[in-house]
């Protein structure tokens, strides 16, 4: 077996919203698939829904070959799992909470110094396995929580929105951690909002409305998924140059980042007729200029791409 | 279940309770607090209540009367009123509970036909002492009374009265001073234990939900056993603790005669504060709030065991419907228990029915527990 997670058809309605709506998703052992989405597109449901959590409306997943819905005891012997709020406990000490953990998971008692330590240099907290947790800057608690969610050697790990709330450099210490563990062969599904995290990822899956709309790797996805030609623009009136460029028949989509507009055309031939039509606007703007698309246009344009079945 | 895990729950519970203050404070305050407060003020007994005394006679006979209720440990005298428009205000004021007045003629009707009466009027807003006072306050005028017919008899040559075939002497067992407190006491222990338990443990899930621990706890093999008698454990201690501080209290404080067994004691304890951290667990399994748990454990403890249990009211005096209800509050097994060990001297086996029931409480609550403890959000 290859398939470290698998999910088919997976559903999760509350009450009339369905938040998470037929989603297929297969994931290779030792993979690291990051979860891509806008607040509320069902990452966490399905995060939840794998690690046996939730139980499925419809449809159906195996983790690492356990059926979530019929066998979640042992799915949880399997996994490690990091919840989206941090949820370590604040008034027991770094060592206190790993030796919890270690328990929980019945982690052998002969090895479960060298798993603290392991765990303990990970997270960078040599000299503070007597603090209380409560005390420590976020940075160092998300990564004794995933120290914490491993110590019982899990094939699988779910990470949902790890990274949230902590500054750029312990993101950065907390995405080598990740890839050291994908070396070591743990398979890795991890949730994130911050669109330059995507690239660190192996693969992308992008979900939007509890639907999954793409999925491939970071180049994958940029390469194809746009259909057209990616132009940069700067113009003095950002509102009303958007309102132009988007009844424009060679204009597919626009788009303000920044200060700037990025605008996809059909064809790149048409580039130059941009000038001239925003001209008879009366709005000025600089020659626009071929840019590589960045993961956030391509998700941006698939989520706004008016939604028809098999888009993706 | 897995013993490693249990104690991994049980360990960590431990250290919580220990480093948190909210917790401390209920598990070693509140019972202080509370044998303090019910046991002093909990009592149905009266002592000292003011009498107010309208003597019309003044005279010698009236003023012996008089000095009975004052050297009586019921009664005090807070007035002796002058007129009748002053016996009205002094009852409106609150100033007594009663007033006794004397008629001018008592001594002069008491000599001439050998019976006289007194009038007294009793404030009956609170029936309860109203009732307990006329009852002393008609001893205390019959004895007077009853010595002065006698002397009044032998000088006229008759033959004392009354003098019945069937006389009544009562005497009263267990309770010799039918003293009230040493029958409040033992119902002020089960009713702290009764809060403390259930207050303790009413925080320990849904503080977990409030924190966000629960999520990751459910994400991992424990099961709903291990959780349950894990988290249990440190409260338990807790809970003997509190209760042998109780009950010496109630022993070496308030001077409540104890004739039974301590191991009877200890047995029948243990099995109740186990009912009662259960109840308070089971409420916080159910409820995801630390202040919603905390609430309704309240509630759920207070009311019943402050009315239904036969701490305060006889449960035999109930209507049928609300005696029969009183079956399910688990207080009025310990509290039957309690005075029976302490006043009787009761064993084990003299005790089997409401201790079974207490084994069958501890049986279903626990069930119950273990049931509504869901490893899913949903």
């Amino acid at each position: 077996m290859t398939e470290a997670v698998v999910a088919d058809g997976l559903t999760k309605t509350f009450g009339s919203f369905t938040a998470v709506d037929h989603l297929n998703l297969t994931i290779a052992k030792g993979e690291v698939v990051g979860f891509i989405g806008p607040n509320g597109a069902g990452k966490s449901t399905t995060i939840r829904m794998l690690c046996g959590l939730l139980r499925p409306s419809a449809g159906r997943a195996t983790v690492a070959g356990f059926d979530v819905g019929r066998e979640p005891e042992a799915v949880r012997a399997h996994i490690g799992y990091m919840s989206q709020k941090f949820s370590l406990y604040g008034n027991l000490t770094v060592r206190e909470n790993l030796r919890f953990f270690g328990g929980l998971y019945l982690v052998p008692r002969a090895d479960m110094e060298e798993r603290m330590h392991t765990a303990i240099t990970m997270a960078g907290l040599e000299g503070r396995e007597t603090a209380l947790v409560r005390t420590l800057a976020g940075g160092w608690k998300q990564r004794l929580a995933l120290g914490c969610a491993i110590l019982h050697r899990p094939p699988v790990l779910f990470l949902d929105e790890p990274t949230s709330g902590v500054e750029p450099q312990a993101r950065r210490l907390f995405w080598e951690l990740i890839h050291h563990l994908a070396s070591d062969g743990v398979t890795i599904l991890v949730s994130t909002h911050y669109m330059e995290e995507a690239e660190y990822c192996n693969r992308i899956a992008l979900i939007d409305a509890g639907k999954l709309i793409a999925s491939g790797s970071p180049g994958e996805l940029r390469r194809h998924e746009l259909g057209g030609v990616l132009f940069e623009l700067e113009c003095s009136a950002a509102g009303a140059t958007l309102e132009a460029l988007k009844q424009a028949p060679e204009v597919i989509d626009a788009a303000i980042f920044g200060d700037k507009l990025h605008v996809l055309l059909r064809d790149a031939s048409a580039a130059s007729g941009l000038q001239p039509l925003l001209a008879a606007k009366g709005i000025e703007a600089a020659a626009p200029r071929a840019i590589a698309p960045t993961l956030e246009d391509v998700f941006v344009q698939l989520v706004t791409r008016p939604r028809v079945p098999e888009a993706a | 279940m897995n013993l490693g895990r249990l104690f991994a729950i049980a360990y960590k519970e431990t250290l919580q309770v220990w480093r948190d203050p909210r917790s401390l404070a209920i598990a070693l305050l509140m019972p202080l607090m509370q044998m303090v407060l019910l046991g002093y003020g909990v009592s149905l007994d009266i002592r000292r209540v003011g009498l107010c005394v309208y003597d019309q006679e003044r005279s010698q006979i009236s003023r012996e009367l008089v000095e009975r209720f004052t050297a009586s440990d019921w009664f005090r005298i807070s007035a002796k009123l002058g007129d009748e428009p002053a016996v009205r205000d002094a009852m409106n004021r609150g100033e007594c509970i009663g007033v006794v007045t004397i008629p001018v003629n008592f001594s002069r009707v008491l000599a001439s036909t050998g019976t006289a009466s007194v009038q007294t009027v009793f404030d009956a807003t609170d029936a309860n002492t109203t009732n307990i006072a006329t009852g002393y306050a008609q001893g205390m005028v019959g004895e007077v009374t009853a010595a002065f017919e006698a002397q009044w008899d032998a000088s006229h040559g008759l033959p004392p009265r009354s003098v019945g075939v069937v006389d009544l002497e009562p005497r009263v067992w267990f309770n010799e001073g039918l003293d009230s407190r040493n029958f409040i006491i033992p119902g002020v222990v089960a009713m702290v234990l009764g809060l403390v338990g259930a207050q303790l443990t009413s925080l320990t899930v849904s503080r977990e939900w409030e924190r966000g621990t629960m999520e990751q706890l459910i994400s991992t093999p424990v099961t709903a056993m291990e959780v349950m008698i894990g988290k249990l454990v440190p409260y338990f201690a807790i809970g003997l603790f509190d209760a042998a501080f109780c009950l010496c209290t109630a022993v070496f404080w308030f001077d409540v005669p104890f004739r039974g067994g301590l191991l009877t004691l200890v047995a029948t304890t243990a099995l109740f504060t186990l009912v009662v951290l259960g109840i308070g667990y089971l409420v916080s399994v159910k409820i995801r709030s630390q202040l919603g748990a905390s609430q309704v454990a309240l509630v759920l403890t207070m009311v019943p065991i402050t009315l239904l249990s036969g701490f305060t009211f006889p449960i035999d005096q109930m209507p049928p419907a609300i005696q029969g209800f009183t079956l399910i509050i688990h207080a009025r097994y310990y509290i039957t228990i309690l005075r029976a060990i302490f006043l009787k001297g009761s064993t084990l086996t003299e005790l089997m029915v409401p201790v079974l029931a207490l084994v069958l409480y501890a049986t279903i609550i626990g069930w119950l527990a273990a049931r509504a403890f869901k490893k899913r959000l949903d």
